[in-house]
């Protein structure tokens, strides 16, 4: 490949940019009217404006897209992760015009697009899941029966959900019902349809997911756990790698079923096994990511590989660079997500960043989607910048990352650094003793 | 003539008010999804609801009016 397009924007665009540059691979950015100023205009090697702010209106644009990559005569298109990267029509559309596109079979995305769908595929394959419905459930009274059946509290899903939306847990019948329509409602908002199922809910539950990499010629390994219990809304605000809970054991085990997993859909690139993990460590699948995730780099930091030069050699027909028994993992890493949201009620803070200013010691990586004299737009995720901390020991990452954190300078905008300092300090976080429920459970978060 | 306006720039995922409805200050009239998540827009006045503004899915930009009280 010589010639790669990103759609995508911020920090994942700039991510993947700079390895593009690293092989010697031109980029082709694409951008909307509120992201002309960004640090991944500025770094490609080619910049197109496709639109307006409105994510319908420029990254979801497919045809626009795709009309860019071929004057530009691109080889690949790379997704990123959110907008078009789980959308398989895309997938199909860009394989169409006769374009690589950086990521699994659209078949593969479709089949785990859906949760039941995916589920179903899972549980033939031999891989535990989420004790639930088998199917949607589309009257109340069977979403009652159903929950009555498994026993409250139970979890309300969109079938086409993810991302953390779209799910409320249930306590009992009159939150089921207080919740239903609601749900329904959101899951047709946002994904299109109304179907929504019902999952046990797992009590102090982890979230520990396996990243995998298949590629075309058969071959498929792991590259270790990431344990991304640290969440609000649902979704992701910490990871870390090694999990500090489960057992060695308890890796081994989760590691076979993933390989399992990825066996059963002949899966090919980059992909994540997301389980939920209870106090026992008994682990159930509960979706599969078949893009690159988010966090992604705690995993770089301790097999001190590129994840995404791996995907464009998988892309371009290459065997996996490396067999399951030369992958190793070394030292512990821990994600941090910097939002720009209020550090207490979580709720979005745009506006501009009047400094952005860090301290790089060895361990230290950040990947940033925006400088001082950035605007954070009101339009995407709140995301600013993703710092990810490596140490020989979790005591080593946790002491780097206290120091990284007090000598941050972020400045004009709220945003959740507070909050890190806060976590980093907890006792129980020290210990690696949390679930899910952590940040809602502490004193120095309001719900 | 009142006028409930944007709180922030977002797609409107829910109105929960009807044109005919009486409204109460701080009373949740429309849901916006903005910045992956949700934010309630809660009423600056009192009154009878004249019209609303916007359609489920629609744009909105801060500023932009989504219900018209009496």
């Amino acid at each position: 490949m010589r010639k790669i397009l990103i759609a995508n924007r911020g920090e994942i665009a700039l991510r993947i940019i700079n390895t593009c540059h690293e092989m010697g691979i031109e980029t082709v950015a694409v951008y909307s009217e509120a992201d002309k100023d960004s640090l991944f205009v500025k770094k490609a090697t080619y910049a197109f404006c496709i639109g307006e702010a409105p994510v319908s209106k420029s990254y979801l644009k497919t045809d626009v897209i795709l009309e860019i990559a071929k004057k530009e005569e691109v080889d690949g298109i790379h997704p990123g992760y959110g907008f078009n990267s789980e959308n398989a029509d895309f997938a199909r559309a860009v394989k169409e015009a006769g374009i690589t596109f950086i990521g699994p079979d659209p078949e593969t995305i479709e089949l785990m697009g859906d949760k039941i769908v995916s589920r179903r595929t899972m549980m033939a394959a031999g891989v535990p899941v989420v004790p639930g419905s088998e199917e949607g459930a589309s009257t109340f009274e069977e979403a009652s029966r159903l929950a009555e059946l498994m026993g409250y509290p139970v979890m309300l899903k969109a079938s086409g959900g993810g991302g953390g939306i779209g799910m409320v847990r249930c306590e009992n019948e009159q939150a089921l019902a207080k919740s239903y329509e609601s749900t329904k409602a959101r899951a047709k908002a946002y994904f299109g349809s109304e179907e929504v199922f019902i999952e046990k809910y797992i009590e102090n539950a982890r979230h520990v997911e396996v990243q995998i990499f298949g590629d075309h010629h058969g071959q498929i390994v792991h590259l270790f756990e990431r344990d991304c219990s640290i969440q609000r809304r649902h979704q992701k605000v910490v990871e870390e790698s090694p999990s500090p809970f489960l057992s060695e054991d308890g890796k081994r085990k989760m590691f076979e079923t993933a390989f399992q997993a990825a066996s059963a859909v002949n899966y090919k690139n980059a992909g994540t096994i997301e389980f939920i993990v209870d106090e026992k460590e008994n682990f159930y699948f509960l979706e599969m990511n078949t893009r690159l995730q988010v966090e992604h780099p705690v995993t770089e930091q301790i097999t001190g590989l590129d994840l995404v030069k791996w995907q464009i050699l998988v892309a371009r027909g290459e065997k996996l660079p490396l067999l399951q028994t030369d992958i190793r993992s070394s030292g512990h890493s821990i994600e941090f997500r910097l939002y720009a949201e209020d550090p207490k009620s979580f709720l979005p803070s745009p506006g501009k960043i009047e400094l952005f200013e860090w301290n790089s010691f060895h361990g230290v990586r950040v990947d940033p989607g925006y400088e001082s004299g950035s605007i954070v737009t009101p339009y995407y995720d709140p995301m600013i910048a993703k710092c990810i901390i490596h140490g020989e020991t979790r005591e080593d990452a946790i002491t780097k990352a206290s120091k990284f954190f007090n000598e941050l300078k972020i400045e004009g905008i709220k945003t959740n650094a507070l909050l890190f300092n806060e976590v980093l300090k907890d006792p129980e976080f020290q210990k690696g003793n949390y679930s899910t429920s952590f940040l809602t459970q502490k004193s120095f978060t309001k719900n | 003539m009142k006028e409930i306006i944007s709180s922030m720039a977002g797609t409107v995922l829910n109105v929960m008010v009807e044109a005919g409805d009486v409204v109460t200050v701080g009373q949740e009239v429309c849901m916006l999804e903005s910045m992956k998540m949700e934010i309630p827009v809660e009423s600056q006045g009192a009154g009878k609801v004249m019209g609303i503004k916007v359609n489920i899915g629609d744009f909105v930009n801060e500023g932009d009016v989504l219900v018209v009280l009496e």
